[in-house]
């Protein structure tokens, strides 16, 4: 069974602070972490290979220094890592980002790719199906268990709103995760020793030989056009007093809101 | 735009750096580079002393004739036949839109009845394409998404608007992807460039921490998903006339194949991103059966239990109630936090609610930044009073 698994390394948003006076954000000192989500799709496909055998390949998109994310999943036990490396992939929106994983996931070959739900700083959830697309196989998201793997299938539980979906699919298929899936395991010693000796391999467009419209911002039919910072809320008010007077003050703000 | 930096103008002084959000620069040999994080946002630019950084022209790709694309089209996702309330809020949005462009709305319903089909019409849309094919009943994002594209390939829309929800969040992108356009995620607001006609998509990223304004000017449809409950409902009239198409969807496939849907509903409901009142909890509450307590005061509003990471991470509740960056988003009328901090982490998930009520017994917690209407307190003193008092303004008691 080959595995891969799409990871992103993203700015760890809740170390964000904004400056109050300018209503920008502070980045200095913020931590890179790698997507909360993508750690359960680590683990993930690290347990299918436990089970049914195969090899895990972890694979991202980024600037050289991405290159850390990939050695934390190595020492979680993934096998092999590639990092989508170059100039002409900058500035990529979720449609060339998708193009250009499902290109080097076309060289890699795969049976079942995992990605996590979203990135947490982009919120898209949009790469995942995107890349099913463009490999013209299908996908599966929010998955939150995975109840069994074949050679030629799988079945999922499949998070919906009011419960969940227990969905069948041929393989190859791409999961996206949910956090309820699994518990993300620490790296062992040895795990983190292996990860700093082992090989990431680089790959430029040389390696995945996609045409050049279709990637980084040439190849991004969406512009960001500006940035700004959200509205603070207005109109705190804190209610004094006793329990028995906070309760009837917060009664009349109920009523005075059309609630009661 | 791209942004780029001219090396001969640099001098490496680094004061770019704090002002990218996406951190997308960094130095190296002395000079500023900027990497393949950027989002042009361009924040960078004003900021540099030697105005080293700069706007390049973008040759973009597009389709040519994007005169050719005409209308807006809102997507109707239903579940079990029953289409859901952000439908008609796309419909409200979407009638706005289109009255602004001066062209038609359209709506697609995939699966359901006529009759709601006709409702859709009710709610502003000039023609509805339905298609009663069974394939429709369970929800597979592979039909979905092939017949959209190929209604869309013959319609040619020029906006296409879907609901931010776990379905369409889930299909829509295989959508884009084939057609070749731009979709932006989870919009707050939107509306027309009375310039260029284009689409103007405002979405929060970074966890809420900041809001961006996306565009698609070179490819059509212009695609986005919304945020259920942020845009108004449209004006409703009975006796609006429109028009159903009816589509057979002969033909479609999918290799995904649902098997069983169970439904997990506890006594109130759980569906957090339609519910008008949300309930939720936190660490505070210090054990299990709090959610009790939770759950009675939703109840009263009909409203739905949420709760922080922690109480989920405690196992004092199940996950799908949880709200914030690794949970869900939510934006009700009323969000009660009871026993939750604030951390940032939580508070992107419900900082948008209209009115935030929170009570805490920490008076520095930073939940009272954020909220409307705070009462530092003991949850379990002030909430079984404010329950006997809701109960009674209710007459229930």
């Amino acid at each position: 069974m080959n595995i891969v698994v799409c990871i992103k390394q993203v700015p760890d948003t809740a170390e964000i602070k904004i400056n109050p006076e300018t209503g920008t954000l502070i980045r200095e000192g913020v931590p890179s972490i790698v997507n909360p989500f993508d750690m359960h799709a680590i683990e993930a496909a690290i347990q299918i290979k436990e089970k049914v055998g195969g090899k895990v390949t972890v694979l991202t998109m980024g600037p050289p220094q991405a290159e850390a994310a990939l050695r934390e999943a190595l020492s979680m036990g993934a096998d092999e890592a590639v990092l989508l490396c170059d100039r002409v992939f900058a500035g990529s929106d979720t449609w060339a980002t998708s193009f250009t994983l499902s290109k080097a996931i076309e060289k890699l070959g795969a049976d079942i790719i995992i990605c996590g739900k979203q990135a947490i700083d982009g919120d898209t959830a949009q790469v995942g199906p995107e890349t099913a697309e463009f490999l013209n196989i299908p996908h599966i998201s929010y998955v939150r268990k995975i109840e069994d793997v074949s050679d030629n299938s799988v079945r999922v539980q499949r998070l919906m709103d009011d419960g969940y979906d227990i969905v069948e699919s041929s393989l190859p298929v791409l999961f996206t995760v949910v956090r309820e899936l699994n518990e993300p395991r620490l790296p062992s010693l040895k795990g983190k020793m292996a990860a700093k000796k082992a090989e990431v391999k680089k790959w430029s467009n040389s390696d995945i030989m996609a045409g050049e419209n279709d990637l980084g911002l040439k190849g991004s039919p969406t512009q960001v056009k500006n940035i700004f910072s959200p509205e603070a809320r207005s109109g705190r008010k804190i209610i004094e007093g006793n329990p028995e007077e906070q309760v009837e003050a917060l009664i009349q703000e109920l009523r005075g809101i059309k609630c009661l | 735009m791209p942004v780029r930096v001219n090396v001969d103008k640099c001098k490496g002084c680094e004061e770019c750096l704090p002002s990218c959000p996406f951190d997308a620069i960094v130095i190296k040999d002395g000079k500023a580079v900027i990497n393949e994080y950027c989002q042009s946002c361009m924040a960078c630019i004003s900021l540099c002393p030697e105005g080293a950084i700069l706007e390049v022209e973008k040759e973009s790709p597009g389709s040519a004739d994007k005169e050719g694309y005409k209308g807006v089209w809102i997507f109707a996702e239903q579940r079990a036949g029953k289409v859901s309330s952000v439908a008609y809020e796309l419909l409200g949005i979407g009638r706005k839109l289109a009255d602004d462009l001066g062209t038609d709305l359209s709506a697609v319903l995939l699966g359901s009845t006529e009759a709601e089909a006709k409702e859709l019409v009710r709610w502003g849309a000039d023609k509805v394409y339905h298609s009663k094919n069974r394939i429709f009943d369970n929800f597979n994002d592979e039909p979905y998404s092939q017949l959209l594209t190929s209604l869309i390939r013959e319609h040619r829309p020029e906006i296409v608007l879907v609901g931010a929800t776990p379905m369409g969040r889930s299909f829509i992108p295989r959508v884009a992807a084939r057609l070749r356009t731009g979709l932006t995620a989870d919009c707050t607001s939107l509306a027309i460039d009375k310039e260029t006609g284009n689409l103007l998509q405002v979405r929060p990223a970074f966890g809420g921490n900041i809001m961006a304004t996306i565009l698609c000017p070179n490819n059509r449809p212009q695609m986005a998903t919304v945020r259920p409950r942020v845009m108004k409902r449209g004006k409703y009239d009975e006796g609006r006339p429109g028009e159903i198409v009816d589509l057979n969807g002969d033909g479609l496939t999918s290799r995904t194949k649902v098997l069983e849907t169970v439904k997990e509903v506890s006594d109130v409901t759980v569906n957090l991103q339609e519910a008008d009142i949300i309930v939720s909890g936190g660490r505070g509450l210090g054990e299990p059966k709090g959610f009790k307590l939770m759950e009675e005061l939703a109840g009263l509003f009909n409203g739905a239990v949420g709760s922080s990471r922690a109480a989920v991470d405690a196992g004092w509740i199940a996950y799908r109630h949880q709200v914030g960056q690794t949970g869900k988003t939510v934006c009700p009328k009323i969000y009660f936090a009871c026993g939750i901090s604030g951390a940032v982490q939580h508070l992107v998930g419900m900082q948008s609610s209209d009115v935030i009520i929170a009570i805490n017994k920490n008076p520095e917690a930073p939940i009272f930044n954020v909220a409307t209407l705070g009462i530092v307190g003991d949850l379990y003193e002030i909430l079984p009073l404010l329950i006997k008092k809701i109960r009674e303004a209710k007459g229930l008691s």
